[in-house]
C-alpha cells in the first residue's frame, strides 16, 4: 500500500497526503468505457470503409464523404477517438512521469494535440461533406 | 517504499516493462498499452487524409501515393494490427468491468485469443485489400 508499513505513527495529514481522494476520475473512468463501447462499432465500420476507399480515387472519396451517414459516422469516430486517445495517453503519462512540471507539460501537450486534431479533422470532414461530393 | 518526509514525498509510479515475469497476460497488457500508443500516432494519418481530401485531387493523389508506398503499406499494416489488438484488449477490459473473465485460466485464454484475433483479422483484411474484395 502507498501508506507504508508503520501506520500507527502516521498523522491524519500524512495519511491524507498519501491516500486522499483524487476528487476526480470517476468521470474519466466512465468516459473511457463509454468511448470504448462506441469505438468497438465505429472502428469496425471504419476498417470496412477504409477497405472500400483504399482503391478509390479523389472523386470517389469525396463522393463517399458526401453521404450524410458516412460524414456523421466519420465525425463521431474522430470526436470519440480523439477523446479516448487523450484519456488513454493521460493515463500513460501519469503512470510513468513523476516530475510534476514535466507531467503537467506533457498532459497539456496531449490535450492540445488531441483537441486540436479533433477540431481540424472535423472541420475538414464538414468542408468536404457540405461543399463537395454528391447525395 | 519511500519514507514519509516533510512536505511532498515521491509519488508511487506504475511498474515499467522490466518488472514483470513473462506471462501471456503480462504481454497482453503491455500490447494493449503499446497498441494504444501506436493508434495515437496513427490517428493523425486520418487527420492527414481529411486534410488531403480538402486540399483537392492533386494533394489527395500525393497522399494516397505515400500511403501506397512500401513504407506506407508497412505502417498501415501495423496500424491495422494495432486496431485489431486494441479492439480485442478493449473488449477484455469491458468484460472485466462487468465482472467476467477474472480467473487465471480465462485471462490467459482471452490473452491468447486477442493475439490470435489481431493477427488473423489483420491478415484477412489485407488479403481482402490485395485481392480487391470489398
Amino acid at each position: 500500500m502507498a501508506s507504508g508499513g508503520s501506520g500507527v505513527y502516521r498523522t491524519p495529514l500524512s495519511r491524507a497526503r498519501g491516500m486522499g481522494a483524487a476528487k476526480s476520475g470517476v468521470g474519466r473512468f466512465i468516459g473511457e468505457r463509454v468511448t470504448s463501447v462506441a469505438l468497438v462499432f465505429l472502428v469496425i465500420w471504419a476498417v470496412s470503409s477504409a477497405l472500400t476507399l483504399s482503391k478509390s480515387g479523389y472523386a470517389d472519396a469525396a463522393h463517399w464523404l458526401g453521404s450524410p451517414i458516412n460524414a456523421a459516422l466519420l465525425t463521431l469516430l474522430v470526436i470519440v477517438g480523439f477523446f479516448h486517445m487523450r484519456v488513454g495517453m493521460s493515463v500513460i503519462i501519469e503512470d510513468y512521469i513523476g516530475k510534476p512540471v514535466t507531467r503537467a507539460a506533457l498532459l497539456l501537450a496531449n490535450a492540445f494535440a488531441c483537441w486540436g486534431a479533433m477540431a481540424l479533422t472535423v472541420i475538414c470532414i464538414l468542408k468536404v461533406a457540405l461543399t463537395g461530393g454528391g447525395l | 517504499m519511500a519514507q514519509a518526509s516533510p512536505g511532498a514525498r515521491p509519488r508511487p509510479l506504475s511498474p515499467h516493462l522490466m518488472n514483470w515475469r513473462w506471462h501471456v497476460t503480462m504481454a497482453a497488457s503491455i500490447f494493449t498499452r503499446v497498441s494504444g500508443g501506436a493508434l495515437y500516432v496513427g490517428m493523425f494519418l486520418l487527420t492527414g487524409w481529411t486534410l488531403a481530401l480538402v486540399s483537392g485531387a492533386d494533394a489527395y493523389g500525393v497522399y494516397m501515393g505515400l500511403l501506397g508506398s512500401w513504407l506506407g503499406q508497412l505502417v498501415l499494416f501495423g496500424f491495422t494490427a494495432a486496431i485489431f489488438y486494441h479492439l480485442a484488449g478493449g473488449l477484455r477490459h469491458l468484460a472485466w468491468d462487468i465482472g467476467k473473465g477474472w480467473s487465471k485460466e480465462a485471462a490467459s485464454i482471452s490473452a491468447w485469443m486477442s493475439i490470435a484475433f489481431a493477427i488473423l483479422a489483420s491478415l484477412i483484411v489485407w488479403g481482402m485489400a490485395t485481392m480487391g474484395v470489398h
